[in-house]
């Protein structure tokens, strides 16, 4: 990825799309998440939702998945020479306004919002960003503020 | 599916409920990032040693499905859930690392009847992970909803 004084905020991308399968959001409810309405077909139709619907957990552990799998297509292109992601001290303002029912497909996106130096650590910089999931309908299902640490360019030698 | 016995009227401020579960393997930290976050510090061990986060850990996302995991086990798969709308914030403050073993609370902060469904109230709830070292890993702040033992009278009808 680039580094972090070559970030440009407003910085949009589309990370993917992904179909949820009705297995793989049990699967995952039940190792996770086993609330009925997430794991069971027939208890969840007479549910708060109408039917099954995927843990929020699942929903954003797939965001994430689509993040990384992006970072790792641009590394192994243009930015071969940029730094790896550092890591995250968290999230902020997550929503989840829709549910995720079995065969919705989500597109995945983040726009780059801030960029925060840190006196503390001065070879890194903490970025934020907005980040999205829509359905086929076009409904928002996911909505977070998103964290990293991001390394700093070295001084040219 | 269990019958209910958790309502929004067993919330109360101030009250806290108690989970923990034992060590995390390396297998179910490969598994989880595998799937999900394949970072190099959640797959192999020497790019973790020589990251910020200094050993082998577990994705964020998968120390929070954990969390999940054991209060679904403390309470809320005894309640009568209706889901959670959000989250406010989730400070991952230290890593989950291989061995760790977790324990938690969930604190109800405040509740609420719902102003629009008179079945349903809400209540707001402090989650904290610690580990055996006594550290907090994470914490995560959330609003949830919850069946009403006794839904509200109508909204007018009272005489």
């Amino acid at each position: 990825m680039p580094w972090f004084d070559d970030m440009a905020i407003g910085t949009y991308e589309v990370l993917g799309s992904y179909t949820f399968s009705q297995a793989e959001i049990i699967r995952f409810a039940a190792k996770f998440d086993p609330q009925y309405f997430h794991i069971d077909p027939a208890a969840a139709a007479a549910g708060p939702f109408g039917g099954l619907v995927a843990s929020g957990w699942h929903t954003i552990s797939v965001w994430m998945k689509l993040r990384v799998a992006s970072l790792r297509a641009r590394a192994a292109a243009a930015e071969a020479d940029g730094p790896a992601a550092g890591p995250s001290p968290g999230f902020l303002d997550l929503k989840w306004p829709n549910p995720v029912r079995p065969g919705d497909t989500i597109q995945f996106d983040t726009r780059l919002t801030e960029k925060i130096e840190l006196r503390t650590r001065p070879d890194w910089g903490l970025i934020r960003g907005r980040n999205e999931g829509v359905n086929q309908r076009g409904e928002t299902v996911l909505s977070f503020t998103g964290q990293a640490l991001i390394r700093r360019k070295p001084p040219a030698a | 599916m269990r019958e209910p016995t958790l309502f929004w009227e067993d919330f109360q401020p101030g009250s806290v409920r108690e989970a923990a579960r034992g060590p995390l393997t390396k297998a179910e930290i490969l598994e989880f990032a595998e799937e999900f976050d394949p970072q190099p510090f959640h797959l192999d061990e020497a790019a973790a040693a020589a990251s910020l986060l200094g050993g082998l850990c577990a994705s964020g996302w998968h120390t929070c499905a954990l969390l999940m995991r054991m209060m679904c086990d403390a309470y809320i798969v005894d309640s009568a859930s209706l889901g959670v709308p959000g989250i406010e914030a989730v400070r991952w403050l230290q890593p989950v690392f291989v061995g760790d073993s977790l324990t938690a609370t969930s604190t109800c902060l405040a509740t609420r009847p719902s102003a629009s469904r008179p079945e349903m109230g809400l209540g707001e709830f402090e989650w904290q992970a610690v580990n055996q070292r006594g550290e907090t890993v994470v914490t995560l702040k959330h609003w949830a909803m919850f069946r009403r033992r006794h839904p509200a009278a109508a909204a007018g009808s009272a005489a």
